[in-house]
């Protein structure tokens, strides 16, 4: 097949994935939505599939810790469109690996040499991240707000960024294109789940505090059917510890191909000093979780400045700064 | 998490006192009664305390970020030029703020230090507080492991016929095995009415957060050691010519404060050819450039031997511990000007630097001597000229199809006869009158390869040579390479602490340390024995969100292994 009608037949693929996007997040908006008026005053859900119900005693209750254990657990309510996002979550992704898969092949080469093939690629892991950690933690709350961020970047993208496949530039022609970017890409979808847990974490902590005062609304209804704000601190700092690696890792093989391809390993590009800032974030996030008077919303709040800053740095950064990581595609 | 911060014995001394593990002691806030002795205590205190490490990171991210909103002398020196012409109002105060030097400011400096003497004095107590631990036995137990967050009792009848003190110490012996058999580290304390062991793994994970931190200080004194004794710089070299690795042949040359610019290695480098590919018209990202190849041949003094190398983009060429890279090319057109009588009075292939992707090229003759007065020639190379829109004239594509040169012509003083030096590349006409093009009324001059033309006032003759006449192998017009050579000795170790800390923060981050306990009490008779109380508890030292599932996961290993030693007690039970 004609490598030109390929990246027409990928297009197709990825406008259909935007598509299906839009529906799973107007399900996922809607699965909030049941939730909001659910009547009954449902126990937070264990979010770790497959905790043990407490069967012999266990005489500490539920202080803390990441899988508080479900106290006999009567009946686990049905979020059916919570399903339905999902199921349409996963058809969305198969079009975006196909589109992706197709744009990879009729390029030859790795599928994230540009700033729309950037953000085809980011926004595919940061939903095959999503649909694999609902197979261990129900977090099927965050679909609105993944899938609601997915679909604005990945259609952005392809309306603002789009570009003719071209033939790699020199300075790109290198093994650490498919080490160094994807490494990075992965971080970003890891900060970005961290991101999502950590802004409900400060929805439900003030909710938690609000509760128990009465006659005082306490936020949107849905948290209630959420795990406790604790439980969902530790799941966040899991998430951007993993990320933390992987960017640590983004940062030492960045600066490796620099010096290879710009004669330094590390100049203060305005992208180098983006990626250090975040990285510099970060550690401050892990920091501050071991911090007296830090840990809970502050640290929250970190994660939050945290993945701005990586979106900032995708975009303002790559589209308005001057610097040498000029690789965008566009003129 | 919570923790248990009743038992002073469970946090780490070695810690800051506001870690989120540490007990908080409310102790002596510094008041008017502190001696120097008891300030200078109090302020290092403040200094390695985890919330001034916070603060000090959360400025490091902060005080990076103007470097990347202006100009960096250090990364684009142009562009503070350009910032103080189009800004002469606050351009000053700006560079008095060291906005255009950020990383190398005080300030910015301030920070990064301090954090590094935070950092330094935080980690010295714990590396001897770790040493340490690693040789101690893992602590007593708790008395009272039910204020642990994560505990588990089981019950355990004891048959009447058995020793009841042998039977507890067998029962935590099984426990013992099974953690040491799960790398634990174990320590039995029996006695009082009760048998426990004592278990802590993970070690590891303090290990590797301290490898980490000293891996991160080994980073910073490798730059700055090694900022010293490195050196860049760049030469511009035209195919067919010589570069020798002296200072006085580099174009620019930045050296470290200790690096001997009179005893560079003194190799000579030939750039015998130079190749690059450009995409066909009418395919996408036509004109695009690539598979950059610069062809150089090294030869060292006193060695009949030469070297063969290609530089090539993302692919630099060791020598001696010099690396080449290839930074950019162009075209060096050859020009010859003769005076009126015929004498050549300069001939040159002078490096035209680029201007767009399609390799409009901008270059500067001048011609100091020879003519009647000083000539300078401002020169435009088109590989291949086509006229814009706007009518003015620009290269539309980047290979040598409709190659040509035109020249505006300048004359009176260059500027260098009282010894300034002056960059090639530029040319001043504040002493000069421009005798062609603009408004003087005289047509530029416009040659193709192999053309010539005249001079203003008869002084002469300049022509664009095409050295394909001499070589029909090569171009008309030849090319540059514009190489980088380097030395910078503290890379590798740069890299050999990044790598140690990126070891050391995997292990920090995901290796769970913790402390379980066994404890097995007799507590009341019971129908045909003694029931004995068994508990299960787990402590986390760091997060450890697996833990509640690691202790009932002991436990539940724990009762299979005594079922199966006891095949005929058939009264374990679990109630409690």
């Amino acid at each position: 097949m004609n490598m030109a009608a390929l990246d027409s037949w990928s297009l197709l693929a990825v406008w259909t994935a935007i598509t299906v996007y839009v529906i799973a997040f107007a399900a996922y908006s809607a699965d909030l939505a049941q939730r909001s008026v659910r009547k009954e005053r449902t126990t937070p859900q264990p979010i770790l599939v497959g905790a043990a119900a407490g069967e012999s005693s266990h005489d500490t209750g539920t202080q803390g810790g990441a899988n508080v254990e479900g106290e006999e657990e009567p009946r686990q309510p049905r979020f059916v469109w919570g399903r339905v996002g999902t199921s349409l979550t996963m058809l969305g992704f198969v079009f975006h690996l196909a589109g992706t898969l197709m744009r990879g092949i009729a390029s030859g080469r790795v599928p994230w040499a540009n700033m729309y093939e950037f953000a085809l690629t980011g926004t595919l892991l940061i939903v095959a991240l999503y649909l694999l950690v609902l197979l261990r933690y129900d977090l099927r709350f965050l679909g609105a707000f993944i899938i609601g961020m997915v679909t604005l970047l990945f259609g952005g993208a392809t309306i603002a960024f789009y570009v003719e496949i071209t033939p790699l530039m020199d300075p790109l022609k290198s093994v650490w294109l498919v080490v160094h970017v994807f490494v990075a890409s992965l971080a970003t979808a890891l900060f970005a789940l961290s991101c999502g847990l950590s802004i409900v974490q400060l929805l439900q902590t003030r909710h938690e505090r609000v509760t128990g005062e009465p006659g005082r609304s306490a936020g949107p209804g849905f948290l209630r059917t959420l795990p406790r704000a604790d439980t969902l601190e530790s799941l966040a700092y899991r998430f951007a510890i993993v990320g933390f690696i992987f960017w640590t890792f983004t940062l030492i093989a960045g600066a490796i191909w620099a010096n290879e391809s710009w004669g330094r390993y590390w100049g203060f590009d305005t992208k180098e000093v983006w990626t250090f800032v975040i990285w510099v974030l970060y550690a401050g996030y892990i920091h501050a979780r071991a911090t007296r008077g830090w840990r809970g919303t502050r640290s929250a709040w970190l994660s939050i400045i945290g993945f701005s800053a990586v979106l900032f740095n995708f975009t303002i950064v790559n589209l308005f700064f001057k610097g040498l990581h000029a690789y965008s595609g566009l003129s | 998490m919570s923790r248990s911060r009743s038992e002073p014995t469970l946090s780490d001394p070695a810690r800051p006192s506001d870690h989120f593990d540490q007990v908080e002691d409310g102790a002596s806030p510094a008041g008017p009664s502190l001696g120097p002795l008891g300030w200078a205590r109090w302020i290092w205190r403040q200094l390695t305390s985890m919330r001034t490490a916070l603060v000090l990171l959360l400025l490091l991210a902060l005080g990076a970020v103007p470097g990347s909103l202006f100009p960096q002398r250090s990364a684009d020196p142009n562009g503070v030029v350009q910032y103080f012409r189009n800004r002469p109002d606050i351009a000053p105060v700006m560079d008095a703020l060291q906005l255009f030097d950020v990383y190398s400011s005080v300030w910015f400096s301030a920070i990064y230090l301090l954090l590094f003497v935070s950092l330094i004095g935080c980690i010295i107590p714990r590396i001897r507080h770790h040493l340490k631990a690693m040789r101690t036995r893992p602590p007593r137990t708790p008395a009272r492991l039910e204020r642990l967050d994560h505990h588990l009792v089981e019950q355990f009848v004891v048959p009447a016929d058995a020793d009841r003190s042998e039977e507890l110490s067998r029962i935590i012996g099984v426990a013992e095995q099974q953690l040491r058999g799960s790398l634990y580290r174990v320590q039995r304390y029996d006695g009082r009415g009760a048998w426990s062991v004592s278990a802590e793994r993970g070690y590891l994970r303090e290990t590797g957060n301290l490898v980490f931190h000293a891996a991160l200080v080994g980073v910073l004194v490798s730059v700055l050691a090694a900022s010293g004794f490195t050196y860049t710089g760049q030469r511009v070299v035209v195919e067919g010519t010589t570069f020798v690795n002296t200072l006085s042949d580099y174009s620019s040359f930045n050296p470290g404060r200790f690096v001997d610019t009179a005893a560079l290695q003194p190799y000579s480098l030939t750039l015998d050819s130079f190749d690059v590919t450009y995409e066909m018209p009418g395919s996408p990202g036509a004109g695009q450039a690539g598979n950059f190849a610069a062809h150089v041949t090294i030869r060292e003094p006193g060695q009949t031997t030469e070297r063969s190398e290609t530089v090539r983009v993302n692919g630099p060429v060791s020598f001696g511990g010099e690396r080449i890279y290839l930074l950019g090319n162009g075209y060096a057109p050859t020009i010859t000007v003769r005076d009126a009588e015929g004498a050549v009075v300069y001939q040159e292939s002078q490096p035209f630097l680029p201007q767009d992707s399609m390799m409009t090229s901008l270059g500067i003759i001048k011609v100091p001597d020879g003519l009647p007065e000083q000539v300078g020639l401002v020169g435009f190379f088109y590989p291949t000229r086509g006229v814009l829109d706007t009518g003015a004239s620009a290269s539309v594509y980047p290979a040598l199809v409709n190659p040509i040169v035109t020249f505006n012509v300048f004359a009176g003083s260059l500027g260098i006869d009282d010894g300034t030096p002056r960059s090639v590349y530029t040319l001043d006409t504040s002493g000069m009158t421009q005798l062609t093009g603009a408004d003087t009324g005289v047509a530029g001059i416009e040659l193709r390869p192999g053309e010539s033309a005249e001079l203003p006032n008869g002084w002469g003759t300049v022509t664009f040579e095409d050295i394909s006449d001499n070589d029909a192998a090569s171009e008309p017009v030849r090319r540059f390479a514009s190489l980088q050579i380097q030395r910078d000795s503290g890379a590798p170790w740069v890299l050999l602490f990044a790598a140690l800390a990126t070891a050391g923060l995997i292990t920090g981050l995901l290796v769970p340390r913790r402390r379980i306990w066994v404890k097995a009490i007799a507590t009341d008779p019971y129908p045909g024995g003694l029931l004995a109380r068994i508990e299960y508890a787990g402590l986390a030292r760091g997060e450890d969100p697996q833990l509640a599932s690691v202790v009932q996961r002991i436990r539940d290993d724990h009762l299979a292994a005594l079922a199966t030693e006891l095949p005929n007690d058939a009264a374990k039970e679990n109630t409690p």
